[in-house]
């Protein structure tokens, strides 16, 4: 009950959000209409932020607490993570393709959120690769941790590296100002979407929890 | 203090591992050579070229050929069951990796020492002038590339398909790496040879976090 009462407010939220950024928020004066999927693009990337974060906590409880509970966090927080950090991958070029003329530049930014979907995608990778459920917990927390550790150690020598390309577009200092009602959009489209990243982990958690005790049951059992 | 002497005397085992055998240095070698050569068709190899394409080619050569290189350091001591009898006569896990990324980095500068030469004469890059510069960067880059590797290698090695899955889990971790010890090499070989400090730094800054890293969890890999 509580379970589907927080879906139905997920997807009025959604709803609500993908409204307002079509109809509330003006359009932007030099790039149009196609300025409106920013919407979706930059919030996603915080909350894919929000999401590895959560992973990286969660590596960290496992190793020194060794509950199985906080493995089952960490990766359905990847996956989820990684669903959204692939929504900005692909709203990014789409924007970028109309304002700038082309679908992709080699930019700080851009690079290190490859890099970034790149280092999740091996997490999870790692983790259909063993079979024991406390080795592949613990191989994969420290590895999680690792690539925690590394973003920002890519973003910065990208960042150094490619100095003589734009600036960031947004939050790039004076001048970049956002319109209020812009301001309030980008708000409602981060609590919409932050909303169904909480939902979706929960969801996933549990999956991974009935399947971690399914699969608990079956090693007693050929044991027995 | 104990841990020194045991990672000495680690240290001289994996020396002497690799002394009898001498495989890997040798197969690292005709591997990194093969690469030099195969990149020489895929652009025109003149010394003005050379310069902009080399320093790259040279790194990405070094990154594969470690990547291959890692392999057996833990794989070796899981295949003859010796990983528990290092773990009970060492007091310090710690110092097993250190020994393990103490071996691991001489032999790639060794390989890399052993390549310069011929890179120089194959692509009409002249690097005698800036030698002690450009080692000073190739041990600042190898010992990156080593620390993240034997962790990496130590998690890979408790994996399905280990050998795939090793330079997937290490190249996007090495990303940082890769872009900072091509710059500091790019400078180094331009016309005018700069030592550039600001990459040097990098390096340290991040050999210093992933050694810290493995210090603080590296031991829980070893766990049986």
């Amino acid at each position: 009950m509580k379970r589907n009462l927080f879906a139905l407010l997920v997807v009025l939220m959604l709803g609500w959000a993908a409204y307002a950024s079509f109809f509330v928020a003006p359009t932007e004066n030099t790039m149009g209409v196609i300025q409106r999927i920013f919407y979706l693009h930059m919030p996603s990337a915080i909350v894919a932020f929000c999401a590895f974060l959560t992973t990286f906590v969660a590596n960290l409880l496992y190793v020194f607490r060794r509950q199985q509970r906080w493995d089952w966090l960490a990766v359905s927080a990847a996956e989820v993570g990684l669903a959204y950090i692939t929504v900005v991958l692909i709203t990014g070029p789409i924007w970028a393709h109309p304002v700038w003329g082309i679908w992709w530049t080699w930019d700080a930014r851009l690079t290190s959120t490859f890099v970034l979907w790149l280092l999740y995608v091996s997490y999870l990778l790692l983790r259909t690769l063993i079979e024991d459920p406390h080795r592949r917990a613990l191989a994969s927390a420290v590895y999680g941790i690792f690539a925690f550790l590394d973003v920002p150690l890519v973003h910065m020598s990208i960042r150094w590296w490619r100095t003589q390309h734009p600036q960031p577009v947004l939050m790039g200092g004076p001048g970049t100002g956002l319109d209020p009602r812009m301001k309030i959009v980008l708000l409602y489209s981060f609590i919409a979407l932050l909303s169904l990243m909480i939902f979706l982990v929960r969801q996933r958690y549990e999956l991974e929890a009935m399947r971690g005790e399914a699969d608990a049951l079956r090693r007693e059992a050929e044991a027995a | 203090m104990a841990l020194l002497q045991t990672t000495a005397t680690l240290f001289n085992k994996e020396l002497r591992t690799e002394l009898r055998s001498r495989e890997l240095i040798t197969t690292t070698i005709v591997f990194i050579v093969l690469v030099v050569v195969l990149f020489s068709f895929t652009f025109d190899p003149t010394s003005t070229e050379s310069r902009r394409f080399g320093p790259g080619l040279l790194w990405l050569a070094f990154l594969f050929a470690a990547s291959l290189m890692l392999q057996p350091c833990f794989l070796r001591e899981q295949l003859n069951d010796t990983l528990s009898a290092l773990r009970m006569a060492s007091p310090d896990p710690f110092a097993i990796f250190l020994a393990k990324l103490a071996a691991n980095t001489m032999f790639l500068l060794l390989t890399e020492l052993l390549m310069l030469p011929v890179f120089a004469v194959l692509y009409n890059v002249p690097v005698w002038h800036v030698l002690p510069s450009l080692a000073l960067v190739l041990f600042a880059g190898s010992v990156g590339i080593c620390v993240a590797g034997t962790a990496v290698a130590a998690i890979s090695a408790q994996a399905r398909m280990r050998e795939l899955l090793l330079p997937l889990l290490l190249l996007p971790l090495l990303t940082p790496v890769l872009i900072a010890s091509t710059e500091a090499t790019a400078a180094l070989l331009a016309e005018k040879p700069e030592l550039r400090l600001d990459w040097l730094g990098f390096l340290a800054a991040f050999d210093l976090v992933f050694l810290t890293a493995l210090w603080l969890f590296g031991e829980f890999l070893l766990e049986e």
